[in-house]
């Protein structure tokens, strides 16, 4: 099982999804296409393709899901109600936030679910240090550890059993 | 009564949208507006397409909003965070009422 394979098998897969018919011109189109995008582009799709084998981390993600819809959920409300009050209740500021997860993709999950949830917007990511810049709308406390407390505390648990 | 459902998830994603739109243009900087535009205009959008799978079902076009979904969630906050950061690279300052700046270096 190299990351060609599996990139191979989701693309086949989106492809199926997307036409959504198992005509053969389709299949045999889906099929080259899909075998020439994981040959062009299967290294840089996973460096780690043994964790693709992990249940437990395929079970934790469906734990993730519906973790993550509500705090967007909640995010939503926040910003919409700070948008329609008159008088425009934001306190906005960049703070520093630091985080445990060392893999690209568990960055990347991490840095986009803080860019969707309550008033929160990662700016950039220093990888080497583990920080993570992020724009807030309304910030609670300067200090770095207060900060990550709220921020990053609730998905880096979960996260960490997917990605790392 | 899944389209009725789905008409109300429809419902739901044109307000969010609708506020969305609101808090980009009330909002006063840069990195506020996205943050308005990204969070609001994500959750909306995909609110609006999920009515759209409930009321199609696993038909072709249902199954393409599922997808729609996916890459949106993927991508949206990807390029705030991209806008977000060349535009503070390029020198835009943080509106005055800011409290704190701790990417200056």
């Amino acid at each position: 099982m190299s990351g060609r394979f599996i990139l191979f098998i989701l693309a086949f897969l989106v492809w199926l999804l997307l036409t959504f018919s198992l005509s053969w011109e389709n299949l045999l189109v889906g099929g080259l296409v899909s075998l020439f995008v994981s040959f062009m582009t299967g290294d840089l799709f996973t460096k780690r393709p043994h964790i693709f084998k992990h249940l437990q981390r395929y079970f934790w993600f469906l734990i993730y899901i519906p973790v993550f819809i509500w705090e967007c959920f909640k995010a939503n409300v926040d910003v919409a109600l700070r948008v329609i009050r008159p008088s425009l209740p934001i306190k906005p500021g960049i703070v520093k936030v630091t985080t445990s997860l060392k893999s690209e993709t568990g960055l990347t999950f991490l840095a986009n679910s803080i860019t969707l949830t309550p008033g929160t917007l990662t700016v950039d990511v220093d990888k080497e240090n583990g920080l993570l810049y992020v724009h807030w709308i309304d910030v609670k406390s300067k200090d770095v550890q207060k900060a990550t407390q709220i921020i990053v505390r609730r998905f880096e648990k979960i996260l960490t059993k997917i990605f790392e | 009564m899944l389209e009725v459902i789905g008409i109300v998830f429809i419902g739901i994603g044109l307000v969010f949208d609708l506020f969305g739109c609101l808090g980009l243009v009330r909002l006063p900087d840069v990195y506020n507006r996205l943050q308005a535009a990204t969070k609001c205009v994500t959750f909306g959008t995909c609110s609006l397409l999920f009515g759209v799978f409930l009321i199609l079902g696993f038909s072709p076009g249902g199954i393409k909003a599922l997808l729609c979904i996916v890459f949106l969630l993927l991508t949206s906050p990807v390029s705030a965070h991209a806008l977000a950061r060349s535009s503070h690279k390029a020198g835009v300052k943080l509106w005055e009422g800011s409290v704190c700046d701790d990417y200056q270096n």
